[in-house]
């Protein structure tokens, strides 16, 4: 018995379909209708209430929650990208040896080694007031008294931010990197091409399907984040997630579903800019 | 409701309570009908209590299992809201639970709690007055700011509809533990003594003081501070009006603005953490916390401020669809919790039972006045596990049961205004 090429095409995708309706589409259905509701002492009402939606679009605290998100994703953007393009370009064209070149790209992964929660307290004895990073400051003599912006702050969430994700970067930069043909680099020295001249003109035009893969990670963790944020500026922070978290815990449903469809979409729109930058399909055939 | 319904015969006319003692006979006749049977069946009951660390410990489920007939199960829910949502989105996977006195006002009504009769209740006659009457042990009333006891003790009825102010016959449940939080004090880095909420908020202290991450607990915490420094006046400061709530924010605004806060926090071990290191002096912290400080060979103290403690409490409740001898097990279970075994195990991490003369006798005289009466320890002080807590000769701040409990300035609390303080919460979290 055969079937049809479409009918098996068909058949192929069910699966993922049916688990993506049942998981994802129907609770966020859910999810959508209940912003819509009226609310209060953990309890949502079968009412139509605006509030949260006009909340969710027209406060101040939304602007303020965007700007702050945005402004940990850039900064963690452009520093995870600097150290993931300088450390890529190293492993790949200078590392001579294969195995050299593993176990340098598995020592970047060290940082993963212990669970969240215990790296996330083990920054108190480096960065807090009695912490390593004062004392050696101290001992110096480059300053008189402990500086306190180091931990429980913004600072402190984006170092832990670049500590955790420069490895999303690293790692597709590398592999976009791995697969530029040697014989394209020789090309370009034959022509005359500088080191600096190379990097600019060929290297990085190529790595680009890794760098947006390497974007496509981090801005849905640092958006998605809520832990980290939390940890590390001691509570003192406010970002989209956090706010949601906060309604959640006080069992205020309704905004918190119009604050996640909100930065659902917020989300989706930022993936499907990145992804015209790179054919994923493409990259995994390869 | 048609839950609670069920187990009630409905008989028009009656007192209260010749219907519960009718309902109870009916159901103990219809549920045992021969002693062998009521052995043999009890075997196969289990109570799954579900609770959070601090009163699903496994040595008190142990201990349950060994002396009663039925089979109880602890399940711990990892933190608060798991355990409401997992109440309110599936109450019938739980027998028994516990809660603190912050989310009562979200049961109320709901129907899927069900109210423990006072005749079914051993020890409500032993109970300090604080649960049974809101007074304290001098007759004197106790504070009504916040969410104080005698606001969700007893039902109206026996629908449990309503909370009633007024002692009625229908229990919203049995109070397990309660205790009054105070500062904790890092005396070696501030040199000098704390006896007012307003230091919290003192500018000597700024860039070093913690406030706890919650509107049930902080904002309690700030409007103490806030009010004794005369920034902000109430009417009730556990319950306040939405101007008040303006106000509280604003000023807390400008206090984190100018990095008054080092840090919030949200568990116990950050609020441990934070004293043990240094980073802040000065903070609300509960009982057991400041011992774990101490324990780290750091010197904390907790004594009480003119302006009062914060009090809390927890109530131990059953669920509604409990029916038959499986409630009749759930209430035995519960008497149990509070016949003194399992409220020795927990008066020796610091918090109050509320049957202390049940408790007094699974106590040797060294730990029941070292905890309860405010005597100096003759020998060392254990905690539940066997460790070290305090050294002889050492008095517990605040002294005894009554000069802490008895002094409440505020209790923990959800405002009727919750949904409007949450969201100015928020902007003072991104602030």
């Amino acid at each position: 018995m055969t079937v049809s090429p479409k009918v098996a095409s068909w058949l192929q995708v069910a699966p993922m379909a049916f688990v993506f309706t049942a998981m994802v589409l129907i609770p966020l259905g859910i999810i959508f209708v209940v912003s819509f509701l009226d609310y209060n002492f953990a309890q949502v009402f079968p009412e139509i209430y605006m509030g949260s939606w006009q909340d969710a679009l027209y406060s101040r605290l939304t602007v303020d929650l965007y700007l702050t998100v945005f402004k940990f994703l850039l900064i963690t953007l452009t520093i995870t990208f600097a150290i993931g393009f300088s450390l890529a370009y190293f492993l790949v064209f200078h590392v001579r040896s294969n195995g050299m070149r593993l176990a340098l790209l598995a020592a970047a992964a060290i940082p993963f080694w212990t669970p969240g929660p215990i790296r996330m307290v083990s920054w108190v004895p480096l960065l807090g007031k009695e912490g390593l990073v004062n004392q050696a400051l101290l001992g110096l003599g480059l300053i008189d008294a402990p500086l306190d912006w180091l931990l429980y702050s913004q600072f402190a969430v984006v170092l832990a931010y670049i500590n955790l994700l420069t490895l999303a970067m690293l790692g597709p930069i590398t592999h976009s990197m791995a697969k530029i043909p040697r014989s394209l680099i020789q090309a370009a020295q034959d022509q005359g091409a500088s080191e600096w001249q190379i990097i600019r003109e060929v290297i990085l035009p190529l790595c680009k399907p890794g760098i947006a893969i390497g974007t496509i990670f981090i801005c849905t963790a640092v958006l998605g984040d809520f832990f980290i944020v939390k940890i590390m500026s001691g509570g003192q922070t406010n970002t989209p997630a956090n706010a949601i978290a906060t309604e959640l815990a006080a069992f205020q449903y309704p905004p918190a579903a119009a604050k996640s469809v909100m930065l659902l979409v917020v989300v989706v729109i930022l993936v499907s800019v990145l992804l015209r930058f790179v054919d994923i399909r493409k990259e995994l055939q390869r | 409701m048609t839950q609670t319904d069920k187990t009630k015969p409905k008989a028009g006319g009656l007192s209260r309570r010749s219907v519960l003692k009718s309902g109870a006979a009916a159901a103990a006749a219809s549920a045992f009908p021969a002693p062998m049977l009521w052995a043999q069946n009890i075997k196969d009951i289990k109570i799954v209590h579900v609770g959070q660390s601090y009163s699903t410990i496994p040595n008190i489920a142990e201990k349950a299992n060994e002396d009663l007939d039925f089979t109880v199960e602890m399940q711990t829910a990892p933190d608060l809201t798991t355990q409401v949502n997992r109440m309110l989105s599936q109450p019938k996977s739980l027998d028994v639970t516990d809660v603190g006195n912050t989310t009562l006002k979200y049961y109320v009504g709901r129907g899927f709690l069900q109210p423990l009769n006072v005749s079914e209740y051993k020890y409500w006659d032993k109970t300090v007055p604080l649960f049974t009457s809101g007074t304290y042990p001098s007759g004197e009333k106790a504070s009504m700011q916040g969410y104080a006891p005698i606001k969700a003790q007893y039902y109206t009825g026996p629908d449990a509809m309503e909370y009633s102010l007024e002692p009625t016959e229908w229990l919203v449940g049995m109070p397990l533990y309660y205790n009054a939080d105070t500062l904790g004090i890092r005396p070696d880095l501030i040199g000098r003594p704390i006896d007012s909420w307003a230091e919290l908020l003192n500018p000597e202290f700024s860039g070093k003081v913690a406030l706890q991450d919650g509107t049930g607990v902080g904002v309690p915490d700030a409007a103490m501070a806030l009010e004794a420094m005369g920034d902000v006046s109430y009417v009730d400061k556990g319950n306040m009006t939405r101007e008040e709530i303006d106000k509280t924010i604003e000023k807390l605004i400008e206090y984190k603005r100018d990095g008054h806060f080092r840090s919030f926090w949200t568990n116990f071990d950050q609020s441990v953490q934070l004293m043990a290191s240094g980073e802040v002096v000065l903070q609300s912290m509960w009982s057991p916390a400041v011992t774990e400080v101490r324990t780290r060979g750091v010197e904390c103290v907790y004594n009480g401020m003119k302006e009062g403690y914060r009090g809390w409490y927890i109530m131990m409740m059953p669920m509604a669809h409990l029916e038959g001898l499986k409630r009749e097990c759930a209430i035995e279970y519960m008497n149990w919790y509070n016949s003194g075994w399992a409220g020795a195990f927990i008066s020796r991490q610091g918090f109050y039972n509320s049957v202390p003369e049940n408790v007094k006798s699974h106590m040797t005289e060294n730990e029941y006045g070292y905890w309860y009466e405010g005597k100096p320890a003759t020998e060392a002080v254990l905690n539940p596990f066997g460790k070290v807590m305090e050294e002889a000769g050492v008095v517990r701040d605040g002294g005894a049961l009554w000069d802490r409990m008895g002094n409440i300035g505020i209790w923990n609390t959800l405002m009727d205004e919750d949904r409007y303080l949450v969201r100015r919460w928020q902007d003072f979290l991104a602030a």
